[in-house]
């Protein structure tokens, strides 16, 4: 080996060893001779504890509150800090059992003996008030302040949804997330969970021998403050719908009502319902087994999820269609011809007006064929598929056969079905269909679904003469008032606004006019115009109603739903409809008899609310 | 059979190697204990998987040692193609864990190409230096033996894994050894030292105290007015400042805004001590904390509260740091300076050049995963990502580091066969 290359090996050995020493000296600087290092050889005497933002509260379009906080006391257990620790004592000051005690050990033990858990959840201020003065003689426990929702009035349960403990799944989308924390799981808590949070705050803390914080450590260079939650300013009005509610009570269905020129929504039902305030706390777990097994689906938000065939009320849009594309004229007339397609006796309807009022299925079966089969084509297969397109690509822009973009949670959402050529094609063969197969749609019924909040929109659509804004429930949340800019965009059907005209006079004549099908929607001075509907169905049919109120500028664009009632839109559904639009426009409501009757009415009162669901199950 | 004379096992490099391992292993069982996984066996828990690599190690060192002694010099550069092949495999097929894409998921295992492409490079590099008429100094040899670290560790960037590519660095060691001019190393050092310094200091203050260096290396210690020097000095000069004026683009533009705020914050201009500085903080007190004699096995607190991320793997340091105290740590370090050392002594050794380039070659890749993972653990180094071989915890990198040391120890028990 020459000379050269074994220095060339002792270089690579100097290397090898300087880097050695650096870090045996960094070990010793870090380990033996600096002080802050030391100070933290202490370790025992220090406890991180996290801090909990309060959540951000839910107030209503006036400023009423509807969520807000109360401060509740997690005691926590870092297992391996607990020493000496008179167990009896303990137990009695905590109103538990000596077995209690010891489940509740193991189960922290397990999780980890080094690192904080909960030992026992959500003490009231009352409770923790009995042994705040005895928390020193705990060495290893210590309070944690977290914040319970409370719920003033018991309304908008689907809506607001509610706050639960984090699962794996969260845990794993998110590092934010630790075990034991809260998140939005339904609801405006779910979609807006981010806002609502804040973000948590931690601090290191100094705790002496008796188990007191003594200060922060180095003087708070670890800590961070955390920051509250964000509070959402919904377009919700309380009272309008805890009016609704009421009305709502002992039926099942669903009320949305719209603001029509903002697209606001006033309120959004969903019968039954339920008190939020069952959903928090230490009662949680219980309530939520029963509400999640309640045959009625009380958590289930039917305004959103729920899919109707549109029935009658689908004329509405039917008719615009058929205007706009120019194969009616506003002076069309058609004998109400009972072999097409069955209907109640009234005159035969001479303009689309009066068809709207009469709601006369014959002539809507000859509006719809002369949508589907325009002529364009000799073959009528393929004429159909021309005209079913154009057809559908109508009810698109009415915001029909999608999923309403409405600042909710989108899982479990029903987009309804608007059927297109593939859907037929897939149904009966390519050219195996034209408007003999499909004229059910004509009226609603057929292969045609909807969502009551896209029925509420059909009524906006008609107040605002063409155009809709996405409905959406949060006007603005946090100090800065952001507002979501797609809450503002005007959806347009490009329907002319003298063919909307010509649906809301019709929809004025079904509430004023004799003939009309739902006078009992009527209140004095307010017209309110609207549209019966009556969604055939397994079972009884539901009951549907869509109005909008006053007739010019309107303030409110509705959708009522009364499942299984017996009668049809105009029976139920309308005068709930009445009511509501007499409490938002009025202020209150006068005719209290009216009210008192729809409050405390049961329209399938003749056989009990969940029996009658199970003998629809079975009939499927 | 060809070779008849009994191996001559490097008993001692065998016997520090399992010491490392199996203190490893106590570390990640002392990370990850708990009281529910208290049993040492646990098979669904690290500690309890990592037993099982250390078997495979074993039988795979074992398996090594058996084999031909010119088995790895015949299929040097077979097998640097077949890892090569892997790798650009894996950027087809990888999973995404931890923001790396290095991961081939084989059901049952995960693979890391990258962990494997060390030996690989290693033999494939000694392969071809030690080929006769291959010289180091020649231009030609450099740029193939840069090419052939160029390759993996390009393969392994584009995987977003910077830490395993940075290891190929540490090839410049066996080509100093083999006659590659000390100036790179020197080059090598400077760079740093002024990126570190253009970082902190003023640039113009530090070209200024350059050009005053240099005036009076001329002048004072020189004492020459004319001549190559003269002129040499300036470019040197120059070449310094255009790195100066350079450093900012590249920290600006190049580096990921990840890697920044590591370099800010091991230089000490932020102290985010919740974002990119949290590791490294929570790591430097959890070692602090141990004092001299440590907190005892399955003592600590720190580490076991979850205050140190990533503490089973690249943060594995802490735990002894915590658990054994100075005293501990500097033994383990002291084990791997034994080991580093031993390995250059064997190296030398060797009569055959290829045994000879592999045995630096190892050491070197050894000796950077321990500068880089020591050094970040300790807070002199930023934070890059790479286990402390034969300590960490992870399959793929305990079998690919005792592949990479037992070719070594394989050739080193039948050196005098071999040349």
């Amino acid at each position: 080996m020459s000379k050269q290359f074994s220095e060339r090996s002792q270089v690579v050995r100097m290397i090898i060893l300087v880097v050695a020493v650096i870090f045996v000296v960094r070990l010793a600087v870090l380990q033996l001779f600096n002080p802050k290092y030391k100070e933290l050889a202490e370790m025992q005497s220090l406890r991180n504890v996290t801090q909990y933002p309060a959540r951000g509260f839910i107030y209503d379009r006036h400023g009423k509150l509807l969520v807000h906080n109360e401060a509740v006391y997690d005691l926590m257990v870092i297992p391996r800090m607990v020493k000496n620790l008179d167990t009896a004592y303990f137990c009695r000051a905590l109103g538990i059992e000596r077995s209690d005690f010891d489940e509740r050990m193991d189960k922290a033990r397990r999780y980890s003996p080094y690192s904080a858990s909960v030992f026992m959840k959500q003490i009231s201020k009352e409770e923790y008030a009995k042994f705040e003065n005895k928390m020193f003689r705990f060495k290893g426990f210590y309070i944690s302040q977290r914040t319970l929702r409370i719920y003033d009035r018991p309304i908008a349960a689907q809506v607001l949804g509610y706050v639960g403990e984090v699962n794996q799944g969260d845990l794993d989308r998110d590092t934010y997330y630790k075990r034991g924390d809260y998140i939005g799981k339904s609801g405006l808590e779910k979609s807006y969970e981010e806002v609502l949070r804040g973000i948590k705050g931690r601090k290191m803390m100094h705790v002496d021998v008796h188990n007191r914080e003594i200060g922060h450590y180095q003087d708070g260079r670890y800590d961070t403050l955390p920051v509250e939650g964000s509070n959402l300013y919904t377009t919700l009005d309380a009272d309008l719908q805890s009016y609704a509610e009421e009305l709502m009570a002992n039926k099942r269905g669903c009320v949305v009502a719209i603001e029509p020129s903002s697209g606001e929504v006033l309120a959004m039902v969903s019968a039954p319902t339920y008190d939020p305030n069952l959903l928090v706390g230490r009662i949680r777990g219980k309530n939520y087994m029963m509400l999640n097994s309640d045959i009625a689906k009380p958590m289930l938000n039917r305004a959103l999820m729920g899919q109707y065939p549109p029935g009658s009320i689908f004329k509405v849009a039917q008719s615009m269609v058929a205007l706009d594309l120019g194969v009616i004229n506003p002076g069309s007339g058609f004998a109400c011809e009972k072999n097409l397609v069955g209907c109640h006796n009234h005159p035969s309807a001479r303009t689309v007006q009066e068809a709207i009022k009469m709601s006369c299925n014959p002539y809507f079966y000859q509006v719809y064929r002369r949508v589907i089969q325009q002529g364009k084509y000799k073959n009528i297969y393929k004429d159909a598929q021309y005209g079913l397109t154009v057809w559908h690509d109508y009810m698109l822009r009415f915001g029909f056969g999608q999923k309403i973009d409405i600042d909710l949670p989108k899982s479990g959402m029903s987009s309804g079905n608007i059927p297109d050529t593939a859907f037929y094609n897939r149904w009966y063969g390519k050219e195996h269909w034209a408007f003999s197969t499909i004229y059910s749609n004509s009226i609603g019924q057929g292969e045609v679904t909807v969502v009551p909040i896209q029925m509420a929109n059909l009524a906006a659509i008609v107040a605002n003469r063409g155009y809709y804004i996405t409905p959406h429930l949060v006007r603005f949340y946090g100090a800065d008032s952001v507002r979501d800019e797609q809450y503002l965009v005007k959806h347009e059907t490009g329907i002319d606004r003298r063919y909307f005209d010509i649906a809301a006079a019709g929809m004025y004549d079904v509430v004023h006019v004799a003939g009309g099908t739902a006078r009992r929607a009527r209140v004095d001075g307010l017209d309110i115009c609207g549209k019966t509907g009556t969604a055939e169905n397994y079972g009884n049919d539901h009951s549907v109603f869509i109005c909008f109120a006053p007739k010019d500028n309107p303030r409110i664009a509705m959708a009522v739903y009364v499942e299984n009632a017996q009668g049809g839109g105009g029976t139920w559904a309308a005068p709930i409809a009445g009511l509501l639009c007499e409490k938002y426009l009025n202020g209150e409501v006068k005719r209290k008899d009216v009210e008192k009757m729809y409050k405390e009415i049961n329209p399938c009162q003749k056989l009990p609310l969940t029996r009658r669901v199970k003998k629809a199950k079975k009939k499927r | 059979m060809e070779y008849q004379e009994k191996l001559k096992i490097d008993w001692w490099t065998v016997v520090i190697y399992l010491v490392i391992m199996f203190f490893g292993w106590l570390n990640v069982y002392a990370a990850g204990y708990s009281e529910a996984h208290s049993s040492i066996f646990d098979f669904s828990v690290q500690h309890g998987k990592q037993f099982i690599w250390i078997v495979m190690a074993l039988a795979l060192a074992g398996v090594i040692l058996l084999t031909e002694p010119r088995l790895f010099s015949n299929t040097a550069y077979a097998i640097y193609g077949f890892v090569m092949g892997l790798l650009v495999l894996t950027l087809f097929l990888a999973v995404t864990v931890n923001g790396g894409k290095s991961w081939i998921d084989l059901g049952f295992f995960r693979l890391q190409p990258s962990e494997f492409a060390k030996f690989a490079t290693a033999l494939a590099v000694s392969k071809y230096l030690s080929a006769l008429h291959i010289e180091m100094k020649d231009m030609r040899t450099q740029i193939v033996v840069a090419a052939l670290i160029a390759i993996p560790a390009l393969l392994i960037l584009l995987q977003h894994d910077t830490g395993s590519a940075l290891v190929f660095v540490g090839f410049i060691l066996p080509f100093y050894r083999e006659g590659l001019s000390g100036a790179f190393l020197i080059i090598g050092v400077a760079a740093i030292a002024l990126f570190v310094l253009a970082l902190l200091v003023n640039k113009y203050i530090l070209m200024g105290v350059l050009a005053v260096v240099a005036l009076l290396y001329l002048f004072v210690w020189l004492n020459k007015r004319s001549g190559r020097i003269y002129w040499r000095t300036i470019g040197i000069w120059l070449c310094c400042a255009l790195f100066i004026f350079s450093v900012d683009f590249v920290f600006n533009n190049i580096l990921e805004s990840h890697q920044r705020e590591r370099i800010d914050v091991l230089l000490g201009k932020t102290e985010d001590l919740r974002g990119s500085g949290y590791n490294v903080n929570q790591s430097k007190i959890a070692i602090g904390s141990g004092g001299f004699a440590g907190k005892g096995f399955l003592g600590g607190t720190l580490t076991k509260a979850d205050f140190v991320p990533e503490q089973e793997t690249d943060f594995i340091f802490c735990t002894v740091g915590e658990e054994w105290g100075w005293l501990g740590s500097s033994t383990l370090v002291a084990l791997y300076a034994w080991l580093l050392l031993r390995l250059i002594a064997m190296a030398e050794r060797q009569r055959s050049p290829f045994s000879r380039i592999y045995g630096y070659s190892v050491a070197s890749i050894l000796f950077v995963h321990l500068f880089v993972n020591v050094g970040m653990v300790l807070g002199l180094v930023p934070v890059i990502g790479i286990p402390l071989p034969f300590f960490s915890y992870g399959g793929s990198s305990l079998l690919a580091f005792t592949i990479l040391l037992f070719i070594f120890i394989r050739q080193d028990a039948s050196k005098n066969q071999l040349l």
